[in-house]
């Protein structure tokens, strides 16, 4: 919990003080014989914006099903607004906002008639509901498309839809279960400045996500899962500067070039036709080998998320 | 206790109001039916084929088989809901997770469909009778105590309903309950003719297991305005106790589906 004070500490002040939103001990989550969340631990605090990542089948998921008191856990303890997931399921959903990774929107309705459907689960007063629909599809950037039917919707209109339904009760949390999955990328950047304003107003927010970029924008700290476990837990730059350095020099792949860093004995990883080498002084450590090694090219780059991830959870396909 | 029995709250109603909603922005396509087919089988068997059957039990045949249309209405206006309508919903739409998203649980979501289902049966049967009582072929004002039944027997319609989509792996499985099961007792109900001409093991079985021959008997002395009072009262109370136990299974299973 340090490490994200100093991010927080100015927007939102006494962290410390304050308990977590969600509260994680040695959670577990079996499907028959299968273990799909082993024993995980964390905290998310007021404010923070929260991630999972992860190859397919980490337990991400199922690890946000378990917070929306849709699925109940195996073993250990989970807590949503200091509430046990087990006993409080209504009193903790009241003040949840989803989105889910499908688009469950419904069809029988229009964009405003979704809103304030939606609105009448929560017992929001008609006339309440009317207003903040107005207020949800005008910040979405909806309005025109207020009685519109939802299959004349785009998919970024739809993920926008799901994202201002989500909005409807002022929710103290929000989970965002692959908020930008299959998006082009002016809908996706849409939908990142959206959530931008979403967190600048201090809400706190959970997100799954296979972009790691996305991850990098957003996230103020994330966990790194796979198979059911968490492998790393961080803010997003100081994860890169621990697994990769801030910057990564990569050269092309041939016999000279990994017998040259073989003797300067620096680490480095083969991936295809392309070696990737890590060094405390990168910068140094190309020219020795633009020198020495006599490379078809080399280049130095800034380390991203997506190293960290691939060098965590390796370059395997998950299928 | 919620935990382990099946306990929906008010919010069910919640359900109810979204299907009622979505179900009055279609309302003449959803009205033609409950008016168009009672002319239909009215004119084909009640006045067709009656012309050869004549009277039965003392009892013009049109009279005969109206109470029956009405059961009818009331299975299939609950049970084709709650079957593929409400596994489009469940399936197809995930308007169910979107649902226990918010405050509602899966109990909430279920027992609101159920609810729905009985009303759809009753807002059928209502219009079909006002076409009966215009043919002139049902008993007033007995008659219109169809109306209070017809909520009672499409909420055990639905429960029936609930635990085959429950069960059923995909919308093609649905088939299975609505052709061996919906279909042979739309024929062997004491529907079309009665029950008495079908070889006794037979009566038995139907009075003893099938659902419609229970609402047909009670639609029966509803419309003819004359009740048979062991049989009526059995039948009444086959319907209230079996209903109740379905109400609760069907939420069981469903969320032994759904909650994983």
């Amino acid at each position: 919990m340090q490490g994200s004070e100093e991010t927080t500490e100015g927007k939102r002040g006494d962290n410390r003080i304050r308990s977590p939103i969600i509260r994680a001990r040695d959670l577990v989550k079996n499907y028959g014989n299968v273990r799909a969340v082993d024993t995980i631990s964390f905290e998310v605090m007021p404010g923070e914006v929260f991630g999972f990542l992860g190859p397919n089948g980490a337990g991400k998921t199922t690890t946000m099903r378990m917070i929306q008191c849709v699925s109940p856990p195996t073993a250990g303890f989970l807590s949503v607004f200091g509430l046990d997931v087990k006993d409080h399921p209504a009193g903790i959903k009241r003040w949840l906002g989803v989105v889910p990774q499908e688009t469950n929107l419904d069809p029988d309705f229009s964009c405003r008639e979704n809103l304030l459907v939606y609105a009448r689960y929560f017992d929001i007063p008609a006339r309440e509901a009317q207003k903040r629909a107005d207020e949800l599809l005008a910040f979405m950037q909806l309005t025109e498309k207020a009685d519109v039917p939802i299959d004349g919707l785009s998919g970024g209109m739809k993920r926008r839809l799901i994202l201002a339904r989500a909005l409807i009760n002022n929710p103290r949390l929000l989970i965002l279960d692959e908020p930008t999955i299959g998006l082009d990328p002016q809908a996706r950047h849409m939908m990142w400045e959206k959530l931008k304003a979403l967190q600048a107003m201090g809400n706190t927010i959970i997100l799954t996500t296979h972009y790691l970029e996305e991850a990098e924008r957003l996230c103020d700290r994330l966990v790194i899962m796979d198979a059911g476990r968490v492998l790393v837990e961080g803010r997003p730059a100081d994860l890169v500067r621990r697994y990769t350095g801030d910057e990564i020099v990569e050269s092309e792949n041939s016999p000279q070039v990994l017998a040259c860093l073989q003797e300067m004995g620096c680490r480095y990883e083969v991936h295809g036709d392309m070696v990737q080498a890590f060094s405390d002084q990168p910068r140094v450590l190309a020219r020795r080998i633009l020198e020495t090694c006599n490379p078809g090219r080399v280049f130095v780059r800034r380390g991203t998320l997506e190293d960290v991830f691939l060098t965590l959870t390796g370059r395997e396909l998950r299928e | 206790m919620r935990r382990f029995f099946p306990m929906p709250t008010r919010l069910a109603w919640k359900v109810w109001q979204r299907n009622r909603d979505v179900f009055f922005k279609t309302y003449l396509v959803n009205f033609l039916p409950p008016f168009v087919e009672p002319v239909l089988y009215l004119l084909a068997l009640g006045y067709g084929l009656g012309l050869f059957v004549g009277e039965i039990d003392g009892v013009p045949y049109v009279s005969f088989i109206a109470p029956a249309l009405l059961a009818i209405s009331m299975m299939n206006s609950s049970f084709f809901e709650c079957t593929y309508s409400s596994f489009v919903r469940m399936y197809y739409q995930k308007a169910y997770d979107a649902m226990v998203a918010t405050p509602l649980s899966i109990e909430d979501v279920i027992a609101g469909e159920l609810l729905w289902g009985a009303t759809r049966s009753l807002i059928y049967t209502t219009a079909m009778l006002v076409v009966l009582i215009a043919f002139g072929v049902v008993a007033l004002p007995s008659s219109l105590l169809v109306i209070p039944f017809s909520f009672l027997a499409g909420l055990l319609f639905s429960g029936i309903a609930m635990c085959f989509t429950a069960i059923s792996p995909s919308i093609d499985t649905l088939n299975y309950p609505a052709f061996l099961f919906i279909t042979p007792m739309f024929l062997f109900s004491g529907t079309f003719f009665p029950l008495s001409v079908l070889p006794g093991p037979i009566q038995v079985f139907a009075m003893a297991v099938l659902p419609l021959a229970q609402v047909v008997t009670v639609s029966r002395s509803f419309t003819l305005a004359s009740v048979s009072l062991p049989l009526f009262l059995y039948s009444i109370a086959w319907i209230a106790v079996v209903c109740t136990v379905l109400f609760f299974v069907s939420i069981y299973l469903m969320r032994r589906r759904l909650v994983v």
